[in-house]
């Protein structure tokens, strides 16, 4: 069964760039692990650049440099969707980032596993997040986890995606007859003719 | 007081009452920010009048550590006795929101961008 939520596009065409594919093993403890997301977001951010380089401009004017959004930009939404990918997956599964240009939005996408419970919790997030205006929620829940005592999840990540970097948010679930996981697609959606 | 590893180093200077906070923090979970918390709040415990947090060498901060930075402004605010002042780079739009976010939570907050 799939469900879709958000601004989700099914079929992406445009220049497919890169998959960046994270494959966990029992060697290295999980908070080594965690360091990944940051070397792998910062080489993604530089990979970025470089590409944006060569990019026909929209207004078809070869000369006009394209601005697009900054290294470190790029670095904290490619982290941040690494990181809620790693926090939410399935220990034995891998973690798939892929990075697409599709007309005139970049699109970071991360693909994990994971349990019902987390499962869950996400679709109930997600349903508060598309219909509440995200400025207020994002106020709302820094008071809430201030006033939390425990971890609980807070869904700040990807509301400052949205309400800082005015990113567009979209997920892909997915779930198989034989296996009670379910796969997750987290899509983010910026456009690269401005920031 | 100060907390010092090959990515960050954040440092108390009790004598100008201001946390200076100095390269990247990709920590994972409450359990790892837990020292910057204590140090942040052992600050607002100490000082009487203001306390100033540096972060214009901050090269990166993920979501989690905003969120420790967003909790301590809210316990200064609530505890209404300490003026809080923050300072960043103007030039750096991350900083910009980060700051623009801390008055939001806390309008009495000293935003101060060079």
């Amino acid at each position: 069964m799939i469900q879709i939520f958000g601004y989700f596009i099914e079929e992406l065409h445009g220049e497919y760039l890169k998959i960046v594919s994270f494959m966990p093993t029992p060697l290295i403890p999980r908070n080594q692990r965690w360091k990944v997301n940051g070397l792998s977001a910062n080489f993604i951010a530089d990979y970025v650049q470089i590409f944006s380089v060569y990019l026909p401009p929209a207004s078809g004017d070869m000369n006009v440099p394209i601005p697009i959004l900054s290294k470190n930009a790029i670095k904290y939404i490619t982290n941040e969707i690494l990181e809620n990918a790693m926090k939410f997956s399935d220990a034995q599964q891998a973690i798939q980032m892929t990075f697409h240009l599709h007309g005139n939005q970049m699109i970071f996408q991360t693909i994990h596993s994971t349990n019902p419970q987390n499962t869950e919790n996400f679709k109930k997030f997600i349903h508060t997040l598309l219909n509440e205006e995200p400025e207020n929620l994002y106020i709302r829940q820094m008071e809430s986890h201030a006033a939390a005592v425990d971890g609980t999840y807070s869904g700040l990540g990807l509301l400052s995606l949205i309400c800082d970097y005015s990113a567009k948010l979209g997920w892909k679930f997915e779930t198989f007859e034989q296996s009670p996981s379910t796969l997750i697609t987290t899509m983010v959606s910026l456009p690269y003719s401005g920031s | 007081m100060e907390l010092k590893t090959n990515d960050y180093h954040i440092v108390y200077h009790q004598n100008i009452a201001t946390i200076i906070c100095k390269g990247s923090l990709l920590l994972n979970g409450t359990l790892e920010y837990a020292p910057l918390s204590q140090l942040l709040n052992k600050a607002a415990q100490e000082e009487q009048f203001q306390l100033t947090l540096d972060v214009r060498q901050l090269d990166f901060l993920n979501s989690l550590g905003i969120n420790t930075m967003t909790k301590f402004v809210i316990t200064v605010r609530n505890k209404q006795t300490l003026q809080l002042r923050v300072i960043g780079q103007g030039e750096v739009p991350w900083q910009v929101k980060l700051l623009k976010n801390f008055q939001r939570l806390m309008p009495e907050l000293a935003m101060v961008l060079e």
